[in-house]
């Protein structure tokens, strides 16, 4: 198969994505990353409803500090990758593709339709994942029933504003 | 020495330590750090059913993404069995509103009246797991991305669409926590 290119995975549910297939010798490092990121779900507890419900109640302050001093890392982390001109260790140079803004429209419904799920179930996708670490096992149902929802915007994708 | 590794971690350590995973995976393999497109993926490779959304190599695409939410796993597996999660402290005021609610059991990372087997059961427990989980799974398919691919890589890199897609988060949040959850929780 040829090389993939960004336009390849345009308008499906890859777009964004690297072109590069990961090679296989990578993949433990992201299975390691995935354990850290787990682990810190827990500790920081940011995977319980309980905490999701104090966030949306305002009644402290921990979920904002949480996200907020995230989003400053990460925003100083890519200022001094992208100043520096870093490559990946794959050999690539380090680039986000932007989303297309478009009409806006699928930004603000499909962010309230997931703010909506976010509540009732308490958890965002990640944090989904590490609860059945955790041992909630009755949130295999909440995946499986995640999988369906993103299936059925696949399929109603044509008819949906964007 | 590693106790403070099996307690809760303060807000100032936790949120640097997840903003640092976007670099991680740029400087890995220039990826952008983002879970809801697994979901995708995992379509793509169990029912693609022919529809254009989901027809692309999800191995190519997506095999480090699901391999890293395996990981995701397996990092909660290790945290609830390295010191466990005992209650989650929770504000005073929280506590006394969820009470009103009707959630009396405070123990788990997730109250037992809803998130268990039996629950599945009941309307409140088949609305915030079956319900819940689909509309996480719609919406982030929808608006292409989640808490980590809008909130935290999309904001740290000023992109508008994520600054919308955080707004809808949370007026879609504070809708349901306000004008949902009392009717689900407490009503039935």
């Amino acid at each position: 198969m040829t090389q993939a290119t960004l336009a390849q995975f345009k308008g499906c549910g890859a777009e964004g994505e690297g072109s590069r297939e990961v090679r296989p010798i990578f993949l433990p490092i992201y299975f390691a990353l995935g354990i850290a990121f787990g682990f810190v779900l827990t500790r920081s507890e940011v995977l319980s409803w309980f905490r999701i419900q104090e966030m949306f109640r305002f009644q402290s302050f921990r979920m904002y500090g949480i996200i907020g001093s995230a989003v400053v890392t990460a925003a100083i982390s890519l200022a001094f990758i992208k100043r520096l001109g870093l490559k990946s260790a794959s050999g690539e140079v380090i680039a986000i593709a932007p989303k297309p803004l478009g009409s806006g429209i699928q930004y603000a419904a499909g962010g309230t339709i997931f703010g909506l799920g976010w509540a009732l179930t308490g958890a965002c996708p990640g944090p989904l994942f590490a609860l059945i670490g955790n041992g909630i096992s009755v949130m295999l149902v909440a995946v499986v029933s995640a999988l369906a929802g993103t299936w059925l915007y696949g399929w109603l994708r044509p008819r949906l504003p964007h | 020495m590693t106790s403070w590794l099996a307690k809760e971690w303060p807000w100032y350590v936790a949120g640097p330590l997840i903003g640092l995973f976007v670099p991680a995976l740029l400087l890995l393999g220039n990826k952008v750090f983002g879970i809801s497109g697994s979901l995708s993926h995992l379509c793509a490779a169990i029912a693609p059913a022919k529809l254009e959304y989901f027809r692309y190599d999800w191995r190519r695409a997506g095999l480090w993404n699901l391999v890293f939410l395996a990981g995701v796993c397996g990092g909660g597996y290790l945290a609830a069995h390295f010191g466990g999660v005992q209650g989650i402290a929770i504000s005073a005021e929280t506590r006394s509103a969820l009470a009103r609610l009707g959630i009396h059991d405070f123990s788990g990372v997730a109250p037992h009246e809803l998130f268990t087997w039996h629950a599945l059961l009941t309307v409140r427990g088949f609305v915030s797991i079956v319900v819940g989980g689909f509309l996480v799974g719609f919406g982030t398919a929808y608006a292409a991305g989640c808490t980590s691919g809008h909130a935290i890589s999309g904001l740290a890199n000023f992109q508008l669409p994520s600054l919308i897609a955080v707004l809808g988060f949370f007026a879609g949040g504070l809708a349901a926590t306000y004008f949902i959850l009392p009717f689900v929780i407490g009503g039935l």
